[in-house]
């Protein structure tokens, strides 16, 4: 299952019956699997009948060409669940949380034309518990992140403007002041700018990402000389203040990448998928974990928790686009994420805020780090099952 | 662990000299009885490995011979691996009569013989053990020790050349370049020297490393160690390919011993490169690669099977038949985007993607308790074996920059090591450096 093909279908899917990553009470593995032999010439189901609930389909690949296995609705031609991708010799599964009525199995090898072997498939049985119509639940959640995006990076253009001026007129306490307020506009949406390749390296790579022969640019870059370190935290080596030239241009750098996402952003085709927000909350606190509650983001300046803030801010708008979806299929988790959310604002809160500061990394016990990775993991993990749920 | 009554009846208690003897000739009747043939010159072991992986425990390997053992032979379950630093004082005459002393104690070991003239129950009653005694009953368990050296040993981080060996230093063994994201842990870096103790029975290994670091006393201690619990390479087409800690078959594509053509371009040092004392050694790259499980745990399926290029279940490519199908990386799937994507785990490795680069991999799992934010430091325990380090570095580089599971892993541990040649009987690891 390929959550970004899952997208596109997403609508049509929603009304009869949906892929499923997540289902309380009916593990996937519980059930027996219907086999698809998707062959060259053939498209076997070993069944052609089921009840209803979750089904799951194994589909083999025993042909030579990459195959595509389709549930279709009644009419032939909605597509209600697929896998794609499958490789010869592969087999892969596509589990469905199914209605009754009336479907079509067909394999699609070599990817094109109506595929092969399209054959009925009935389910009889009792009507399973259905999410009601999402598609509008799904585009709203789409406009309202873009807007959200949108917003962060003007926001983000503005801030970094203000803050590269101080930088650039050598007033540095202003500039370390400022550092870590504007980056949230940047943390809040990373994922986002992460979708776009090159942009994110060359705006928020760490000094130890970089390759021997490339280029350090960014704001760790600048984070490097307003908060310049000891030797002895410099591979020993005493750390020779930017030039203004370099200032200068380091600083140009960092506006250009900036207005480069600012456009890329605002570019009148821009648009997120459904998944693509559930994944920005997930990877966002991943973020968090890898990064900000080791203190390895911030390394000279210490604003990890301000990241961190930032950060959880941008999952839980995430989250919140996309949860009145995610609570008609799974209230258990909506439940168990509300709290977790809360618990862990909370938490944080006990060290600051973005408007008047946080505690620095460093001034952290480990006890505190501890108990802060603590309740990370707390929210992360049941927030991995976010998107296979949205989508679901 | 198989018992190998034949050994362990012989092994303990008895007078020195007679226990030698008969461990010889029952030891040597004991393989034939198993089946297990040696081809002593490459230390190549034919069919010890059964469907588990785990050999039988009366298997041994040779210590002398053309090449040292533990790099073809067929990878064993367990690994202790060592780093050490000669000490301040330590003269030539004390590195040479070190090598002397462990190859001599490493021999013995190899045979499952205790160290030392009178082992670890007889000799002097007002004297400590020569042998510290944990592996007395233990079967050979397959053991292969193998030496390596440092660049530091050659010319030290302040530029003496404390061994008067500067000028044989291979012009390939310096430090490795810093690749992009590494994390290294100076405390769990380099090293003048290095000892690899791989065995099937763990205590069997970790006995070995600490007998050799007490021979080495006063000459050289350690820097750093690493304990490996299983392995993550095949070396040999009869094991079975075990997976990683990110629950994935590893090393299918390495090279195996059973393919001479591969190991002699690609991991023996040829009588064509220099210096002529590497003539057969090998160049050892050890990484110590953190995992963060816990975050890769909660990736999705789909996105494990694109970050490394395979499937979880069987480790076939995602292009497409079994474990050992080549990847075809022109297959193509949905919106034309290709089935492997191009910055997948196993593509990139691939000698495809590294102007035809292999190296033999090694690698050990480990889990060495747990770290200040409750999570387990785990990860694998990467050694590869290559002719120049030069195929190392120019397949990480390409993995650093690019490779999805980057997001995964740390390197936090390093070294580079030539491994000399193996040492003829009588002689001993390294010779040819002082010749």
């Amino acid at each position: 299952m390929k959550a970004t093909a899952v997208i596109t279908t997403i609508g049509a899917a929603a009304t009869l019956l949906a892929l499923t990553g997540c289902v309380p009470n009916a593990s996937p593995s519980d059930s027996a699997a219907i086999t698809v032999d998707s062959s060259a010439d053939a498209c076997t189901v070993s069944t052609n009948t089921a009840s209803s609930g979750t089904l799951r389909f194994e589909v083999t690949n025993s042909g030579d060409q990459v195959t595509e296995f389709y549930l279709l609705a009644d009419d032939g031609l909605r597509i209600v669940g697929e896998v794609e991708n499958v490789g010869p010799g592969i087999s892969r599964d596509l589990v469905v949380q199914a209605q009754p009525g009336d479907y079509f199995t067909v394999c699609k090898p070599g990817m094109i034309g109506d595929g092969i072997g399209n054959a009925a498939f009935a389910v009889t049985g009792d009507k399973v518990k259905l999410a009601g119509d999402e598609q509008e639940q799904v585009d709203a959640a789409a406009t309202n992140y873009v807007a959200y995006i949108k917003d962060q990076v003007a926001q983000l253009v503005t801030g970094t403007d203000t803050f590269l001026a101080a930088y650039l007129a050598g007033d540095d306490e202003t500039a370390r002041a400022t550092y870590a307020t504007t980056r949230a506009n940047y943390e809040r949406i990373e994922p986002v700018a992460e979708s776009f390749g090159d942009l994110d390296p060359e705006i928020d790579f760490r000094e130890a990402d970089v390759a021997p022969d490339d280029e350090w640019t960014g704001w760790h870059r600048i984070e490097k000389d307003l908060f310049p370190p000891a030797a002895a935290d410099n591979g020993g080596v005493e750390y020779v203040a930017l030039t203004p030239e370099e200032r200068s241009y380091y600083a140009d750098k960092l506006k250009e990448n900036t207005q480069q996402l600012y456009d890329a952003v605002h570019a009148s085709d821009y648009t997120v998928t459904i998944d693509a927000i559930s994944n920005g909350a997930i990877g966002l606190l991943e973020e968090v974990a890898s990064g900000k509650i080791t203190g390895e983001e911030e390394i000279w300046s210490h604003t990890d928790l301000w990241d961190f803030q930032a950060n959880l801010e941008g999952a839980r708008v995430a989250y919140e686009g996309v949860r009145d979806i995610v609570e008609t299929k799974d209230p258990e988790l909506v439940k168990t994420l509300d709290t977790r959310f809360g618990d862990l604002e909370q938490q944080l809160a006990a060290y600051g805020s973005l408007d008047k500061g946080f505690v620095y990394y460093d001034e952290l016990t480990p006890a505190q780090v501890k108990e802060l990775a603590d309740g990370v993991n707390s929210l992360s993990e049941p927030l991995s099952e976010l998107t296979s749920t949205l989508v679901g | 662990m198989t018992d190998d009554s034949l050994v362990d009846g012989t092994a303990p208690a008895a007078p020195q000299k007679l226990s030698r003897r008969g461990l010889l000739g029952l030891a040597g009747a004991g393989v034939v009885g198993l089946g297990v043939g040696v081809a002593g010159d490459r230390g190549v072991l034919a069919a010890t490995a059964s469907a588990g992986g785990s050999t039988t425990g009366g298997t041994s390997y040779p210590f002398y011979g053309e090449h040292q053992s533990g790099i073809v032979t067929p990878a064993q379950d367990r690994l202790h691996f060592a780093a050490f630093d000669m000490s301040s004082t330590a003269t030539r005459a004390d590195l040479i009569e070190l090598l002397q002393d462990w190859s001599t104690a490493a021999a013995l070991m190899c045979q499952g013989k205790p160290v030392g003239e009178f082992g670890a129950v007889d000799g002097p009653y007002d004297a400590p053990p020569q042998d510290t005694g944990e592996a007395l009953d233990l079967p050979t368990g397959g053991l292969t020790i193998t030496i390596g050296f440092g660049p530091t040993l050659f010319v030290d981080a302040s530029g003496a050349d404390r061994f008067g060996i500067a000028s044989k230093q291979p012009a390939e063994l310096t430090e490795l370049p810093h690749f992009p994201a590494d994390d290294l842990d100076a405390q769990r870096t380099g090293g003048d020297l290095c000892i690899q103790a791989c065995s099937d029975d763990p205590q069997i290994a970790v006995h070995a490393i600490r007998n050799l670091s007490r021979i080495a006393f006063g000459r050289a201690s350690l820097r750093w160690s690493q304990l490996g619990f299983g392995r993550t390479s095949s070396t040999s087409t009869a094991q079975v390919t075990p997976r990683n800690l990110f629950g994935f078959k590893d090393g299918t594509a390495n090279i195996k011993a059973e393919e001479p053509g591969k190991v002699s371009k690609s991991v023996w040092v040829g009588s064509s490169d220099a210096p002529a004392w590497m003539t057969g050694g090998s160049y050892l790259v050890a990484r110590r690669i953190r995992m963060t499980i816990e975050t890769w745990d909660r990736t999705a399926l789909s996105e494990q099977e694109k970050i490394i290029g395979r499937t979880k279940g069987e480790g076939a490519p995602l292009s497409g038949g079994k474990e050992f199908t080549a990847p075809d990386f022109s297959v193509l799937g949905r919106a034309d985007k290709p089935l492997i994507d191009a910055d997948s785990h196993v593509r990139l490795a691939h000698p495809d993607s590294n102007a035809g680069s292999e190296i033999l991999r090694r690698g050990y799992n480990f889990v060495d308790g747990n770290d200040s934010l409750g999570r387990l430091d785990a990860g694998l325990f990467f050694i590869s074996y290559q002719r120049s380090p030069q195929q190392f570095i120019g397949i990480q580089m390409n993995l650093a920059k690019n490779d999805l599971m980057n997001e995964y892993i740390r390197h936090v541990g390093s070294g580079l090591f030539a491994v000399p040649p193996g040492a003829k009987q009588g002689s001993y690891v390294g010779a040819g450096l002082f010749s």
